[in-house]
Order: structure tokens, then C-alpha cells, then sequence
């Protein structure tokens, strides 16, 4: 008899553990983190808004190209990352830049690309993050095959995949969560729902009852989250990723959530959408009611709160250094890493240019 | 490659490849095969034919059904420590996988600085001349070699079947190996393992003074044939199997094009924005003064790929470059 596939069925309502007003919801189906992960989680949601304010300001000053915020989505940011251990993966988006940093990398250098280098800005190496993916959903499939070469290997790595809601039209979301499923590769996949695609918003993408819902399809159990409430993120990620790492396969987390500003600088969301709405969600915000919560137990003092706002101080200046500082691109470069050994066709061609900038050198 | 005990055989090109991957796998754990139907059934062409059965499930094995997925997979593994050799089915059932090949599989050195590389194999059985029906016969080499980033060969003989496979295993970058369908069961005496130049290196299949034939892949049979009757004529025609398209071998292929001072590019894809119009241009740039006419093309109409009753007269043939061959202003 097929196992009963309601198993794999998301819970009717998101999972909130902290409620909008900073309250314990009263849910006991999860664990609520204890309160040196949640202040410690804290502090990582203070930076990270200053990260994203920070860099949406370098923006306006022409030191990035451009900045797709997460802000509003901070909570996800912080958790898609906390969740994991050093070893484990994450694979983000263009909008991900804050959990890559959570996850270790210097902000300076997830930032390269946006600033408008053509390379990622870090080793993907060092702390297991995937140069971020522009093409939706493209990524997701290569997050399946590192899980799987993971797995063939022995080795307990789990990867977090990231998209957004209007990555999970892509044929690559579904041929990944296919594949994931298939191979019992451990994947979480986490959908970022800021109901949102740029202007287009989540009707027009999906009209399944929820994105979560789609894992039932592939055989993936699947579960929906506040995603504006760190502690229910931690918990159920959590739970996903020890799901995953314990052999059961690819989970699947919708978080719901909202896209505060404009898709990126160069947006105006005044033409798709009302700020009656964007005022709604200010009261969902994942600082205030965390803070809340950690303040009516007693365990977060001004003193705390100080030294939190002085971290994200002291990341934000080191932000705006490393992005006031002009380093030079050697146009060489361009031919450096197209392969490994250079074709004579580059040869050629690198020569060239080097010829072009010699004469302009000392004409 | 270490050329252990050497065996002289006589194979086809389908038995070579299965040999090199055999080889391979044999060779480096971390070497994977995937794809569709590869498995238990060892491919539509058998190319993979008892990999499954020798190395186990986790070494060759069967993947849902969508190219995306089985290229974008590949990435991920490469990324991870091993050395995937993806199969696309044929060469038209490649195009879901464009994407992620372009995008991903094309630019990871770069986007990377160098710090993540992809050695990954993609291989396409392709190019007409076996009575398939339409998307089973498309020329697809024009797509990959006009993007940066991979290494595209196409091998016309068992003995290079095996050589380039194992290069392109061994390779620090992904190629796209192009396996002429209609030359998987073309036979030759082989002493195997046999070792062989890297990608990059054409060869001189024929050696001839009057004019050079420039072919790759499908269409070096069809020269190499119409260089025999040519020489019934007394003409003395050169044939040059490129075998690798990227990297160009312009070296091999110039000094050839000037010992002659006439050639005939001969290729199967639709000749407009070509592979082959590559080649008569580049070479043209370099070895102008020595060429006594312009270098001409025979390739395919640019229409699609033909039904089988018509194929014939899509696909190049001796008559065709002969013709090519006469049109090159002998009488000066
Ligand atoms: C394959 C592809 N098509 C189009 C785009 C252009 N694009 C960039 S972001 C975006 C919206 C994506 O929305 P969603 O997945 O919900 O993520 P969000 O931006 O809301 O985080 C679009 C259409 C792209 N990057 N890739
Ligand atoms: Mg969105």
C-alpha cells in the first residue's frame, strides 16, 4: 500500500512560534530555540539590516551597481544560514547576499559582483557557498549534485538551496526537486516567498494552495513557515536539515514573507503595488517582534542591545571601506580563468589587447 | 594514462567508447556516469554498455528524464569532487540542457576566478546520415563552439573515439564530445589502451599536394572517400581531420592549407554562421598570400534537418566536393 501521502502535506498555516506582537504562539509541534541561539540570532538580524541598508546606500552613492535587498526578508537570511554547519552548503541568489555572509563569507567580497566585477568575489570553497545564481532556479540542480556527490561519498553534508517564489515556475525548480527526490539527495529547499517576481505578483505564479504544496508532487515532505519569525525558521529548517542529514531526502520550507523595497534600486514598486500593503507587513517585521519576545523574558538588557548595534556598526563601516576602495581590474584578467590552460585562440587574442594597451600606454 | 597491456583489436567506434569509459572508471573513482537509459540498457547507442553491471549503481546509473536536470546535477557534482560524463540522447534533446550548459557549465572558471572548475564530459551523439527522423540528426556544434568556456571535439575514428574521451575525462574543463552517430559502427584496428594526442591537435589523414579537404567528425569519411577518387583522377587532394574544433588547431591546419594553396572546407551543418565558415575565415586571415583561390565550403543546406528519403541531398558527398574541388580557379 503507498505510504499515506498526506504525510508529505504542509501544515494548514504557517508555522509561527513568536507572533507578530513578539508572543509565544503557544505551538508545541516545534521546539522554540533556546535564548542563547535566539540572541545570538538577534544580533545576526541587526547586522544583517544594516547590511542591507548599508549596501542599498552605496547604491545611491555609485559604489554598487546594484543591490537586490533582503530587507524585510532578514529572518530567512539569518536561519537559511544558522542552520548549517561549516561543512554543509548554501547555494543563494542574487538576494541572498546576507545569508552567504551569516554563513562566513566577507561581505566585501559577496559584494564584488554587485559592484560590478564579473567574478563572485569569493572562494566558494572556503565556506561552502555556491557563487550566487542569477538565472532562477539554475542553481538548484547543482545543489542536488553536490548533496548527491555528498552522499555517494559517505560524507553527512546537507545543502541549502535557495529561490524565490518566481524561481519555482522555472523547469530547473522542478527538474531539481524531481531529481532531489529521485536520488534522496539531501537537499532543503528553501523558498523565499516575498510574493513578488519583480512586479508580478504570486497569483500569476502558481495557483497551487500553497508553494509548499508543490513537494507532494515530487514525493518531498514539505512544511510553511513564518518567515518573518526567526524562532519558527530556526525550528523547522532545522528540523528539515536534520531530516535531510539523517537520510529521509529533500525537504522542502516555504517562508512567508515580504520584499519590503523595491525589487532593486532600479525599481519602482509605486507601479504594481499599494503602500497600504507595504505598511501591513511593517508590523510583521523579524527585529521588533524578536526583540520583543527576548525583552519580556528578560534576557535582552539596553546593554545587550548596545553591543548588537555596535557589531552591525563596525560590520557596516567595514562595508563601506572595502566598497570606497577602487582596485583596479587588470584587463588581462579577462583571459585568465576562461579555461584552465589557455586555448592559442586567447593567446592570440590576449596579446592583442595587451598590444592595444601598450601603444595607448605610450601614445 | 598509463598504457598498460597493449592488445591489438579490431573495434567499432561504439565498442572504443565504451572501452575509454570502462577505462576511465576503472581508472578514477571519482569518475561518474549518468544519464538516460544508460544504465541497465547501457544507452540507446550501447555506448555504456555492462558499466553498470561492473561498477555498480552509484558509477553509471539512470536519471529522470530532463537534460537541465542532468547537466545542472553534473555541475554540482563536478563541483564536488568528482568527474561526471553526462549522456544527452541525441543531439536535439540537448537543447533543454542549453541553459544550464551556457550559463553554468561554460562560465564556472570564470565566475569563479579559477577556484571552482568543472572537469565534466557531455556527450551528444549527433549529425545525420542514419535515416532518423526529425530532432534525432541536428548538427548542434556550431551552439557549443560559439561559447566561451568549453572545449567541443569530434572524434571520426575508434582509435580517436578512445584517445579524446580519455582527455576529455582527464580534462580540468568541460567538453562537449560529439559522437557522429553514423560512425559508431565504423571499425578499425585498434591497439588499445592507446595513447594519442590532446585535445587540440588535428591530424593529417591523408597527405596530398593539390588541394586540402578541412573535415571533422562525420564528414572525414566523405572526404578521405572523395580524396581516393580524386586521386583515380590524378588529383592529389590533402585531407586535415580536425578532431577538435575548440581549441583550433589553426597550426596544423594552416601549414596544410599552404602546402597546397587550395582548400575545401567539408562539413554536415547548416553552413551560414558555421563551425565551417569559422574555418574559411580564420584560415583565409592567416594564409591569404599562399592561397591560389578562395577557400571554399561544403556543408549542409541551411534548412532543417531533411526527412530520411531526402537526407541524401543535405548531407555532403564526394560528388559535391569534388564539384567544390573543380571550382577552385585552376586554369590561372
Ligand atoms: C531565467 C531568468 N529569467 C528572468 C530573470 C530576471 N529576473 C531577475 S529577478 C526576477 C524576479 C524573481 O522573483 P523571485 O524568484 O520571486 O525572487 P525575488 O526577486 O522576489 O527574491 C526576474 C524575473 C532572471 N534573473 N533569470
Ligand atoms: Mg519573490
Amino acid at each position: 500500500m503507498t505510504p499515506d501521502p498526506r504525510r508529505l502535506l504542509p501544515s494548514a498555516d504557517p508555522v509561527t512560534l513568536i507572533d507578530a506582537q513578539g508572543q509565544p504562539a503557544g505551538i508545541v509541534a516545534h521546539t522554540v530555540p533556546d535564548d542563547v541561539e535566539l540572541l545570538a540570532s538577534l544580533a545576526a538580524l541587526i547586522t544583517a539590516r544594516r547590511l542591507n541598508d548599508q549596501a542599498y546606500a552605496l547604491v545611491r552613492q555609485g559604489r554598487l551597481a546594484v543591490y537586490p535587498s533582503s530587507h524585510g526578508q532578514e529572518a530567512c537570511q539569518v536561519a537559511a544560514a544558522r542552520v548549517l554547519t561549516a561543512d554543509d552548503w548554501l547555494f543563494p541568489t542574487y538576494r541572498d547576499t546576507v545569508a552567504a555572509v551569516v554563513k562566513g563569507v566577507d561581505p566585501v567580497e559577496a559584494l564584488s559582483l554587485l559592484k560590478g566585477d564579473w567574478h563572485c568575489g569569493y572562494d566558494p570553497y572556503e565556506h561552502h557557498v555556491a557563487p550566487h545564481a542569477t538565472p532562477l532556479a539554475t542553481q538548484l540542480p547543482h545543489a542536488v549534485g553536490v548533496a548527491h556527490a555528498a552522499r555517494l561519498r559517505g560524507e553527512p553534508t546537507v545543502v541549502m538551496a535557495m529561490c524565490g517564489d518566481g524561481g519555482t515556475s522555472e523547469g530547473d525548480f522542478h527538474e531539481a526537486l524531481n531529481f532531489a527526490a529521485v536520488f534522496r539527495a539531501p537537499v532543503v529547499f528553501l523558498v523565499q516567498n516575498n510574493e513578488y517576481a519583480i512586479s508580478v505578483p504570486l497569483a500569476r505564479q502558481s495557483a497551487a494552495p500553497s508553494l509548499a504544496h508543490k513537494g507532494i508532487g515530487y514525493g518531498i515532505a514539505a512544511e510553511r513557515v513564518d518567515g518573518n519569525d526567526m524562532a519558527a525558521l530556526l525550528a523547522v529548517l532545522g528540523e528539515a536539515v536534520d531530516r535531510a542529514r539523517a537520510g529521509q531526502g529533500p525537504q522542502l520550507i516555504e517562508a512567508h514573507t515580504y520584499r519590503m523595497q523595491a525589487h532593486t534600486n532600479a525599481d519602482d514598486a509605486t507601479r504594481y503595488r499599494d503602500e497600504a500593503e507595504v505598511k501591513e507587513w511593517l508590523d510583521r517585521d523579524p527585529i521588533r517582534r524578536l526583540e520583543t519576545y527576548l525583552r519580556d523574558r528578560g534576557v535582552l538588557t539596553d546593554e545587550t542591545r548596545a553591543r548588537f548595534d555596535a557589531e552591525a556598526d563596525r560590520v557596516a563601516e567595514h562595508l563601506r571601506a572595502g566598497l570606497n576602495t577602487d582596485i583596479e581590474p587588470d584587463p588581462q584578467d579577462l583571459f585568465t580563468y576562461v579555461y584552465a590552460h589557455s586555448t592559442p585562440q586567447l593567446r592570440e587574442q590576449a596579446a592583442l589587447l595587451s598590444d592595444e594597451l601598450s601603444r595607448e600606454g605610450t601614445s | 594514462m598509463t598504457v598498460l597491456d597493449a592488445e591489438m583489436r579490431t573495434m567499432s567506434m561504439a565498442q572504443a567508447l565504451n572501452q575509454a569509459l570502462r577505462d576511465a572508471m576503472a581508472a578514477d573513482p571519482a569518475v561518474v556516469l549518468f544519464g538516460e537509459d544508460v544504465g541497465a540498457l547501457g544507452g540507446v547507442f550501447r555506448i555504456t554498455d555492462g558499466l553498470t553491471a561492473e561498477f555498480g549503481e552509484n558509477r553509471c546509473f539512470d536519471t529522470p528524464l530532463a537534460e537541465s536536470g542532468i547537466v545542472g546535477m553534473a555541475v554540482g557534482m563536478a563541483m564536488n569532487g568528482m568527474r561526471p560524463v553526462v549522456e544527452m540522447q541525441f543531439d536535439a534533446f540537448a537543447y533543454p540542457a542549453f541553459e544550464q550548459i551556457v550559463s553554468h557549465v561554460a562560465k564556472m572558471r570564470n565566475r569563479t576566478r579559477g577556484r571552482v572548475a568543472l572537469p565534466m564530459v557531455i556527450r551528444v551523439p549527433y549529425a545525420g546520415g542514419i535515416g532518423g527522423v526529425e530532432h534525432h540528426c541536428d548538427s548542434s556544434e556550431a551552439y557549443y563552439a560559439h561559447t566561451p568556456g568549453l572545449h567541443v571535439v569530434a572524434p571520426s575514428t575508434p582509435a580517436d573515439a578512445y584517445t579524446l574521451l580519455r582527455a576529455a575525462i582527464d580534462a580540468p574543463d568541460p567538453v562537449v564530445f560529439l559522437e557522429p552517430k553514423k560512425l559508431y559502427w565504423s571499425k578499425q584496428e585498434v591497439t588499445l589502451p592507446a595513447s594519442g594526442p590532446g585535445i587540440g591537435t588535428a591530424v593529417v589523414r591523408r597527405h596530398g599536394t593539390d588541394a586540402t579537404l578541412l573535415a571533422y567528425g562525420p564528414a572525414v569519411p566523405v572526404a578521405l572517400e572523395a580524396a581516393e577518387v580524386a586521386a583515380g583522377e590524378g588529383r592529389s587532394l590533402q585531407v586535415v581531420d580536425l578532431r577538435s574544433i575548440v581549441p583550433f588547431d589553426d597550426e596544423t591546419v594552416c601549414a596544410a592549407v599552404r602546402s597546397t594553396g587550395r582548400a575545401v572546407v567539408v562539413a554536415e551543418a547548416a553552413g551560414f554562421a558555421s563551425v565551417a565558415s569559422e574555418i574559411v575565415a580564420r584560415t583565409t586571415e592567416r594564409c591569404f598570400s599562399s592561397l591560389a583561390a578562395p577557400i571554399r565550403r561544403v556543408s549542409g543546406f541551411d534548412i532543417p534537418y531533411p526527412p530520411p528519403k531526402l537526407e541524401h541531398f543535405q548531407l555532403p558527398g564526394v560528388d559535391r566536393v569534388l564539384d567544390a574541388v573543380d571550382d577552385l580557379q585552376w586554369e590561372q
